[in-house]
């Protein structure tokens, strides 16, 4: 049975747009306001949900050809080598530093290597969290 | 220079995530953990050297400063434990290459044994109980998956079990800490032991103290040990050696660091319950160990046996006790994985663990007839093997300590754990032999080169005890006084 369900996919479309730029801006927000990478993750993986349930899983893999594990791994790699950088200059494990930039459009903006760790946590969640989510929907039949 | 102590916990991390990505290049995989594994090797010897001769190591980890940033401590006990743990994790892949089927390679079975490490290391180091926590929680989680990994009937049962109990532990774990963290208004190890010394040990914190214990006991198998057995035998022979080398001995460290750091100021109750849990704890072991017909049961018992001795020289808590005890915690990380790597060996040699259905194996596998015998007189502690030593230095502490009933207990216990193994010994060894070269199973020879290393370290820890006894009287200086421990990560 193909499952069509016109009112969700068409309001799926807008929506799942809205749902991953509020999920960028979480990331974002992160390190100095409620938000960060775990949040943003689990917001990403919620709208990766929607275009499961309003679509296929075939057809969201065709649209979205990510692997989640490595997406995961990759996540735990990135976060754990910022921390390695800090090994590298010979100050203690995890510190962090920050720089304000003038940035063509953003203006004045802080770009900090916390926001390397939480891009590393976001991606770690949403591999993780559409792992377990896609492989338990598999099983189903 | 402190952030060598990082490297034991990142090093099998990534490695891990770097499998991730050569899933079905098994080979490749295999040559990249035996890499990390001798590289983690290799730092935390160089860690024990530094340790050994300029001072604690302590790294603030984001370069915030202890109590309000979280610290990882390098004292000796913590720093010898990640470089045999790391050991045993390489002794147990070397033995586990070849006998585990490809179905684990293909599902991240390496990934999941070098985060297993990670936890393990992690909780080793960490000089925060929260942070113990979580560096437990990344440990559990990946046992979880190596116990299920495989979907066998006895392993879905035993993984429930094992799932369900360590999430009460877990759980218990938590409300804990969250007792203590109202009770003391901190986390640091070394700021709870000086506030705990501050304010006295009152009737509150002591309770706090046996919510520890119970924890600590759910996971070493400290009288709450019922879980163990069946999880134990579930999962493949490698998979179990690490379990045995490895788990409980978290939970053990765990209960030496809580015990001799924070809640030492009342012995005459907590250590005195912890004494007769241990002494229930070998009782029980010895006449599970000694009932039961199958190999995988039988070791399994060994593991609560050794878990309740080397507690008993932890309860008694006098300097040499304690020297005892850590010595017999390394022999026993090293020996377990031992008998465990035999006994697995002759399981897939024979595709079974009953007793009773095997005989006459010393005609063509006599080495690993050797080396599980070794094994067996190290668990029992015959000298000049590594157990002996350890048990002559509990049972000295113990006796000069007046503790005369529990020493008889841990000394006929001894001669359980001779008898339970040696029934495995004669059963698979002696007798007529029933099948002839190319009628076994698997031929059992993967065992062989770890096992042989394992015999080479047992009897150099037995020889060399002297040599050894220099880092064990440095870690007992640490346990039996706590304020090194505070000074050196509050440098006051």
């Amino acid at each position: 049975m193909k499952f069509t369900d016109v009112y969700l996919q068409t309001a799926t479309k807008i929506l799942v747009f809205i749902i991953m730029t509020f999920s960028i801006y979480v990331l974002f927000a992160g390190h100095n306001n409620p938000g960060g990478g775990f949040i943003g993750g689990l917001i990403t993986a919620s709208a990766l949900v929607l275009l499961y349930i309003a679509f296929d899983l075939q057809t969201v893999q065709e649209v979205f050809p990510v692997d989640y594990k490595k997406l995961a791994a990759t996540g735990v790699l990135v976060s754990v080598l910022t921390g390695v950088g800090s090994l590298v200059l010979g100050v203690p494990f995890l510190s962090q530093t920050f720089k304000y930039v003038e940035l063509p459009f953003l203006g004045n903006t802080e770009l900090t290597t916390a926001m390397i760790f939480d891009l590393g946590v976001y991606m770690c969640v949403v591999g993780t969290t559409m792992t377990i989510i896609t492989s338990i929907s598999e099983d189903d039949i | 220079m402190s952030n060598l102590l990082i490297y034991p916990i990142i090093i099998p991390l990534l490695m891990a995530m770097v499998l991730v990505f050569f899933r079905d290049r098994i080979k490749l995989q295999q040559w990249l953990t035996v890499l990390s594994l001798l590289a983690t090797i290799g730092v935390s010897l160089f860690t024990v050297y530094y340790v050994s001769t300029e001072q604690i190591l302590v790294l603030e980890l984001g370069g915030w400063s202890a109590p309000f940033g979280i610290v990882l401590v390098g004292d000796m006990l913590a720093v010898v434990l990640v470089a045999v743990a790391s050991f045993v994790t390489l002794m147990c892949l070397l033995y586990g290459f070849q006998s585990i089927d490809t179905g684990h390679k293909k599902h991240f079975v390496y990934p999941m044994i070098l985060v297993l490490l990670t936890g393990v290391n992690g909780s080793f180091l960490t000089g925060d109980i929260f942070n113990l926590f979580v560096f437990f929680e990344v440990m559990l989680i990946s046992s979880y998956v190596l116990i299920a990994l495989g979907g066998r009937k006895i392993q879905l049962r035993e993984s429930m079990k094992y799932v369900i109990i360590n999430i009460i532990a877990s759980t218990l774990f938590v409300i804990a800490t969250a007792y203590l963290y109202a009770a003391t208004g901190t986390l640091n190890l070394a700021h709870l032991s000086e506030r705990i010394a501050l304010a006295g040990q009152d009737g509150l914190l002591t309770a706090i103290s046996f919510l520890y214990l119970t924890v600590f006991g759910l996971k070493s198998g400290l009288l709450l040990f019922f879980w163990l057995p069946g999880s134990y035998s579930a999962p493949p022979p490698p998979i179990a050696a690490l379990f045995a080398a490895l788990l409980t001995k978290v939970g053990v460290y765990t209960i030496i660091r809580t015990f001799t750091l924070l809640f030492y100021h009342k012995p005459e109750i907590t250590h005195t319950v912890m004494l007769w849990m241990a002494a229930l704890t070998m009782i029980l072991g010895a006449l599970g160990a000694v009932s039961h017909w199958e190999i995988k049961k039988i070791l399994s018992y060994n593991v609560i046996i050794s878990v309740g001795f080397i507690l008993f020289g932890v309860a008694v808590g006098t300097e040499q006790s304690l020297s005892g005890s850590f010595y017999y915690l390394i022999h026993d990380m090293l020996s377990k994985a031992l008998i465990f790597i035999t006994g697995g060996a002759i399981i897939n040699i024979f595709g079974t663990d009953k007793l009773k259905e095997f005989s006459g194996l010393i005609l063509f596998r006599p080495l690993l007839g050797w080396l599980f015998f070794i094994g067996m007189l190290a668990l029992a502690g015959v000298p000049p093997l590594s157990g002996f030593i350890g048990k002559v230095m509990i049972l000295q502490g113990a006796i000069a300590a007046g503790e005369l009933a529990v020493s008889i207990i841990g000394l006929i216990t001894s001669l359980m754990v001779l008898y339970s193994i040696l029934k495995i010994f004669i059963h698979s060894f002696w007798g007529e032999t029933l099948m002839s070269e190319g009628q076994e199973y698997s031929t059992g020879k993967h065992a062989l080169l770890p096992g042989t290393i394992l015999v080479v370290c047992i009897v150099a820890m037995g020889l060399g005890a002297e040599w050894v006894n220099t880092y064990v009287t440095q870690a007992t200086e640490v346990m039996v006084n706590p304020n090194l421990y505070i000074e050196a990560v509050l440098k006051q």
